[in-house]
């Protein structure tokens, strides 16, 4: 099981360290940061490392490493989503989860830590029974506590905890009773050249967030449910219906949380929302190249397409570039050769463009490299896979509850070849 | 409000300071103040000192601050373990308290103080926890029995803990439930052999309940330990899967890949026509699919045992190709096992589009990746016959970028095209002389030459060509020198006329300027070959070579069968069996067999050892390495000697032997039985080559394995009651070693013939033919009297017996052990290596009865000198008894003496090369013990003689 977890920033400092079994020097962490030295990105530390005595598993996310150290055999899924649900515990309890807020919050951070694994058993990692076992800071909250000499830690079981619904706990009580749903997809696609779509898949998640009270039992139908090509749910979801049914039939944890996750990946029904005309080139002779690049809506049912966003990594040898964008600003770090146009909203009216010339570096040959386009936008009020959610009904309980759906569209990584 | 205020103080008195505040009245101060030392502990500063002060404020009803000092006492117990006692008392009560919350966290945190004197303490309030009304509490103390367990196996052990533990197996809540099997399982890692999850159908079935139930880590647990269970028939299998079958759809990858280990694994038993099977199949693919959206970390491991999946049953991926395409900004270590995938995803139905892919990739930044994208089409062109030539254009357009490091690696897989499909595209090779001069790499500059000397009558100017590599000779690292030498020499016999020059002058380079003992005897072994019969050098030299396949990167099926029971463990993503990492303090892989210099050889040559050095660089050749894109391709051909030249199957019983020890060279020195250390003139150097290189390689390969089968015949076995003792067979050659062909045997002496008696068992995928065996010299001359009659075919899965008659008039060489013996084993795929020992009674002949006044001279004869006494220890026969018994492996009685209730038995034995061995055993009535003097004018048998009696008066 995980024997330890240290937090180590970017440039290779351990912050935090917590051990569930006995102590494991911090020496062992020498291994990866070699391993950080030898990687060009952070984000290309290999996740499982191999030292004498010890595993290292670690994930890299929010700028942060979180390495944990492993003696036995453990499935290493196990540790990367434990890992995982960590950062998202930080994320919900200080609102972002950074190295600062690790350090401002270090004893509540170490007593969470305490909480979520006994022995390398998770405990309790579910964010509505920690909630409960300690509780999350808020200003008002932190007054009182100094004010009144009490504390952030609950004193009780939580009520859910010993039930078959662990993630709910009993007695909620709330004056508005609502529940909304955001259908999110992400289209993950790569075109080539021509604007031919060499792959292209859609992620969905419908994220809840469910504010009723007492032990209200929901069912959700979509107009389109076969679609779906595979689907994940949250545990409170009874998948027995869904296979005979198709319907989502479950109890709700109390507030926020991810109701499915699903996949459609028939290429047919994903549409691509725009096209992208691009040229980047460079002149066999001189030390000249000329990037021209326009985007226009293709299939957006309708809808406008928002937050447009186009990023480039340039070639290393270029020097500098020169462009003008006829919508929208562009940012050019020469650094690390990053050029982002931000476009916002496409207008089918008048195309947005960016051109101009770039230059290399003197006597620098001609790049080797073609570099790819990152393509970033969203359509509010799409599900761009055509998913409908039909309707929901509440049983169990007799109040009338506020219920919405959203439905929102955006690019995961949508990337554009040249 | 932050903590990091607590860091603020780093005066000289923060201890002091500290220590103030902790003694304080007010709660809340005390409460500031732990959570400061709480606070310094974290980043690592040692506030120790502070102990009674903090423990002190543990009585308290703030279940904030007592949870603080709980923290801090499992930090610093161990370091203060006369201190620590001071909190047994409060642990003992919180474990009585009304609120479960306390009695789970006190049973929890004892658990974690690693001090022997607080354990003790631990016990009565554990066992009252175990029995708790609340589930809450039942489960926390299940994961405190593995926590005492870890500190105290014994304790745990003599309190029936373990008990109480498996009969939380059946609680009725699930949580507990996994919770227990967690336990259990991390207890069980550490006795691998105790029965501690003793699974049958009734447990199964409260594990499949807890399953829908327990919370998602439980789910692993339990899955995990699903995983173990065999079920008793198709259809038990088929109502697990399907109690499975919903974890697919779990949003925790972990527990969605633990479900496909169990499902793969259950799906073995069923069978193949039932309407299940191919449901089962059709759902196991879009939940992969999935784990790839995840993060890169989570891909990593999916992609890992997606490999294994994928070389297990292509069917279930085989129409998600396009999943694996790379995105631009994956991590690297996400990249490279995305292409290891579509390569073996890739076949004729989407081979344009992979092609198309890979072309693209060609282009990309990142170096690593681009070549091994290079790599990859190679390895589609051998892999996808139809595809090949379009693969030979992708390549050459790639050529053309002149991209320094992709021309090298176009021109490293183009060599193993050519191997792949002799004759069809050596039209390229004119643009692959152009960028002769931009190759740095050594492997692109041996693919380069090796195509030179290959196509030398093609190539017009291929004198100049090597002769230009030739001026920097003493610079280029030994692949390229070994390369070029061989390159040179086809060249030699080819176009004899004009090279005379050029091969003089690399064999003198090879031989006498280098200090590389293998570029040596390879230099040594084509002179001698070119100098005594060109026309067999040329049948040597220019051989026809096996064509190689895709196959070498696949992972052998044993192997690969053990890997799917892992599925999702770190030896999925290790592609390596889980022994491999329990061993050895977890640390050292056994990736190659240690080079052993057999001590048989180092009586002939002080040079043994260098030679001997050159072992483990073949063992790539007959042990291909995992994972490596075609790396292992080229290393076929480092040694062409010995792996280029197939043996001639029609070549008497002597030459096709030779043939598999040394490869082809040998074969020209068949007519000369004596070993070849001193004929040669001149050069000893040359003679150590040649006598050990052959046979080192066997021996380092395998030593490790005959040392083990030392031990396994000093053990015995079942035998036959009466007549020559036979030991029971077993494994000499594990399938992991070869390519999926496993032999285990045994000798014995039957009417006077000695005979080995094999049985095979293919345990690959196809099927294996032309199969001969062969001896390396050893200490007795024993050699196969016949071929190894294995006449049809062996399929998959199939066995076969085959009696092998031996003869003993073979060439001799001592070995060490005496009676050790090297076999080769050649069948369609390769050829194999093995050792194995013999026992020494079978060369014990019939007609070694000594005449009694001749027993009485020889063994006045014979000096003292050569007597050996040993003892046999827990023999319960009488003397008449182990007489007759005796007399069955040929060890006959000549006379019988009593003298003082003990009884003396004389013996001789003839061993099949007309050594006499003289022996006296004493038996004394009533004592177990047998002592028995050997001597014998040879007396190194001794030993041997001495293990035989053990064994067959023991059986």
């Amino acid at each position: 099981m995980i024997n330890s977890l240290f937090l180590i920033n970017p440039s290779g400092e351990i912050f935090l360290e917590k051990h569930w079994k006995s102590v494991v020097s911090r020496s062992v962490c020498d291994y990866f940061l070699e391993a950080k030295e030898k990687a060009l990105e952070p984000e290309d530390v290999p996740p499982v490392i191999h030292t004498p005595h010890h595993y290292l598993i670690s994930i890299y996310r929010d700028k942060l490493f979180f390495l944990s150290v492993i003696q036995t055999e453990v499935p290493p899924l196990f540790v990367i989503e434990f890992l995982h649900r960590v950062a998202e515990m930080i994320q919900d309890y200080f609102g972002e989860c950074s190295e600062t807020v690790v350090k401002d919050h270090m004893v509540m951070v170490y007593e969470l830590l305490e909480e979520m694994l006994d022995n390398g058993f998770p405990l309790a990692t579910e964010s509505n029974v920690l909630k409960e076992m300690i509780r999350p800071p808020t200003i008002l909250r932190s007054v009182v506590n100094t004010l009144t000499g009490t504390s952030n830690v609950g004193d009780t079981l939580p009520t859910g905890q010993p039930s078959t619904i662990p993630w709910r706990r009993a007695g909620v009580r709330y004056t508005n009773n609502e529940a909304y749903f955001d259908v999110v997809e992400e289209i993950d696609a790569i075109l080539d050249q021509s604007g031919t779509t060499v792959f292209a898949e859609i992620q969905g998640v419908v994220e809840a967030c469910v504010k009723l009270s007492g032990m209200p039992d929901l069912t959700l139908s979509f107009m389109n449910p076969r679609l779906l090509d595979d689907v994940s749910f949250h545990p409170c979801v009874r998948y027995k219906l869904w296979e005979s049914e198709r319907v989502l039939s479950f109890i709700p944890p109390d507030g926020n949380f991810t109701l499915m996750t699903y996949h459609v990946n028939a290429q047919n029904l994903v549409a691509i929302p725009v096209y992208v005309k691009q040229s980047i080139s460079f002149f066999e002779c001189g030390s000249d190249g000329r990037l021209d690049v326009t985007v226009g809506p293709k299939q957006t049912m309708g809808k406008t397409v928002e937050g447009v966003m186009v990023t480039v990594h340039l070639p290393k040898t270029i020097l500098s570039i020169n462009l003008t964008a006829t919508q929208g600003s562009y940012t050019y770090d020469n650094g690390t050769k990053l050029l982002v146009w931000d476009i916002g909203k496409l207008n089918p009216q008048k195309l947005p463009n960016l051109r101009g010339s770039l230059s290399l570096q003197a006597g620098a040959p001609k790049p080797e490299e073609n570099p790819s386009l990152n393509i970033d936008l969203n359509i509010q009020q799409l599900a761009i896979s055509g998913l409908k959610v039909n309707r929901l009904d509440m049983f169990g309980e007799k109040y009338k509850p506020f219920k919405g759906v959203k439905y929102i569209t955006k690019a995961g990584k949508f990337q554009v070849r040249t | 409000m932050t903590d990091s205020k607590y860091f603020t103080t780093t005066k000289k008195g923060e201890i002091f300071e500290l220590k103030a505040e902790l003694n304080s009245d007010k709660k809340e101060k005390k409460k500031e103040a732990v959570k400061k030392v709480i606070a310094s502990m974290t980043v690592g500063k040692d506030v120790s000192a502070l102990f009674p002060d903090v423990v002190n404020c543990m009585q308290t009803d703030n279940l904030e601050l007592k949870k603080l000092v709980y923290l801090y006492l499992m930090n610093y117990a161990k370091s203060q373990p006369d201190m620590a006692i001071m909190a047994v008392n409060t642990f003992v009560k919180d474990c009585e308290d009304a609120n479960p919350l306390i009695r789970a966290l006190a049973v929890r945190t004892m658990g974690c103080i690693r001090v022997d004197k607080i354990t003790e303490y631990l016990c009565e309030p554990l066992r009252k926890c175990l029995k708790d009304e609340d589930p809450y509490v039942r489960k926390t103390a299940a994961v405190c029995v593995a926590k005492l367990h870890d500190i105290n196996a014994q304790l745990v052990e003599d309190q029936g803990f373990l008990d109480t533990l498996k009969d939380l197996i059946s609680d009725s809540n699930p949580m507990v439930v996994a919770n227990a099997v967690a336990a259990l399982s991390e207890i069980a890692e550490s006795h691998p052999n105790s029965n501690l999850l003793d699974l049958n159908p009734q447990s199964i079935n409260k594990l499949l309940t807890a399953l829908n139930e327990c919370t998602e880590w439980g789910q692993i647990f339990i899955l995990d330990c699903l995983a173990n269970y065999t079920p008793r028939d198709d259809r038990e299998s088929q109502s697990i899967c399907e109690r499975v079958t919903p974890r697919l759809s779990h949003a925790n990858s972990a527990v969605v890949l633990s479900a496909v280990k169990v499902l793969m694994k259950f799906m073995e038993m069923l069978p193949k026509d039932l309407d299940y099977y191919s449901t089962l199949l059709k759902k196991l693919a879009p939940p992969l699919v999935t784990l790839l959206s995840a993060e890169p970390e989570l891909q990593y491991v999916a992609l890992r045992n997606i490999n294994l999946i994928v070389q297990k049953r292509p069917e279930i991926l085989k129409h998600e190709m396009k999943v694996f395409f790379v995105k631009y900004n994956d991590p690297i270590y996400v990249k490279l096992e995305k292409l290891d995938i579509m390569i073996r995803l890739a076949s004729q139905a989407n081979i344009a589009q992979v092609l198309a892919e890979l072309k693209e990739y060609a282009t990309e930044v990142d170096v690593d990746f681009v070549r091994k994208a290079v790599r990859a089409i190679g390895r589609c062109a051998i892999k996808v016959e139809q595809s090949a030539e379009r693969c030979v254009s992708t390549l050459l357009d790639l050529i053309q970028t002149k991209v320094n490091y992709v021309v090298q690696e176009a021109i490293v897989v183009i060599k193993d095209i050519f191997r792949k499909y002799p004759n069809k595209y050596e039209s390229v090779i004119a643009t692959l002389c152009e960028n002769l001069d931009s190759l740095d790499e050594p492997e692109a500059r041996a693919a380069m030459i090796w195509i030179v000397g290959e196509y030398a009558e093609r190539i017009d100017n291929a004198d100049e060509l090597l002769e230009s590599f030739l001026e920097g000779f003493h610079d280029e690292s030994t692949q390229v020198q070994l390369q070029l030498l061989t390159a040179i020499v086809k060249l030699f016999l080819k176009k004899p006329t004009e090279t005379q020059e050029l091969v003089q002058q690399v064999l003198s380079l090879a031989t006498q300027d280098s200090d590389n003992p293998d570029l040596r005897d390879r230099g040594y072994i084509y002179w001698r070959l070119l100098s005594t019969d060109p026309v067999a050098a040329k049948e040597v030299v220019l051989a026809e070579k096996p064509l190689i396949s895709e196959e070498t990167d696949l992972i052998e099926p044993t192997l690969l069968e053990e890997l799917i029971c892992h599925i999702g463990t770190l030896a999925s993503v290790y592609h390596k069996p889980p022994s491999a990492f329990v061993e050895g303090s977890r640390g050292v892989m056994h990736k190659r067999l240690p080079a052993r210099t057999g001590s048989g050889e180092s009586t002939e040559s002080p040079d043994v050892g260098a030679a001997g050095g050159s072992a483990p660089e073949a063992a790539p050749s007959i042990i291909p390495s995992q994972g490596d894109l075609l790396g292992d391709l080229l290393n076929l051909d480092m040694a062409p000697p010995t792996t280029s030249g197939p043996p001639p199957p029609s070549t008497g019983m002597q030459m096709g032997g030779m043939d598999l020890l040394g490869g082809g060279l040998d074969s020209l020195m068949g007519d000369e039985s004596e070993p070849l250390g001193g004929d040669i003139g001149g050069s000893p150097a040359m003679g150590a080559g040649f006598g050990a290189a052959p046979a080192v390689m066997p021996a380092s390969l395998n030593a490790p394995v005959g040392g083990g089968l030392g031990d396994l015949f000093d053990l015995g076995g079942v035998g036959m009651p009466m007549g020559a003792y036979i030991p029971p067979k077993i494994v000499w050659l594990p399938a992991m070693k070869a390519k999926g062909l496993e032999i285990s045997g045994t000798f014995a002496r039957r009417a006077g013939v000695i005979q080995m008696e094999l049985i095979l068992t293919n345990k690959a995928m196809s099927v294996m033919t032309d199969f001969a065996i062969q001896f390396n010299r050893n200490s007795f001359g024993l050699a196969p009297a016949g071929p190894l009659q294995v006449l049809t075919p062996l399929g998959p899965n199939q066995t076969i017996e085959v009696s092998l008659p031996l003869s003993t008039v073979g060439p001799v060489m001592k070995m060490d052990p005496l009676n050790n013996l090297q076999v080769a084993v050649k069948n369609n795929i390769d050829v194999f290596y093995f050792s194995c020992q013999y026992p020494i009674s079978m060369l014990f002949v019939e007609d070694g009865k000594m005449e009694r006044q001749v027993f009485l001279a020889t063994w006045k004869d014979i000096p003292n000198d050569n007597e050996s006494q040993f003892q046999i220890k827990d023999c319960h026969l009488n003397s008449d008894a182990a007489s007759s018994k005796l007399q069955g492996s040929n060890i006959f009685t000549i006379a019988k003496r009593t003298v003082e209730g003990q009884d003396m038995l004389y013996m001789s034995i003839k061993l099949s090369n007309g050594i006499w061995v003289l022996a006296e055993l004493r038996v004394q009535a009533g004592n177990p013990n047998y002592t028995i003097s050997l001597k014998c004018r040879a007396p190194e048998v001794s030993q041997c003689v001495f293990q035989c009696y053990e064994a067959v008066l023991k059986n």
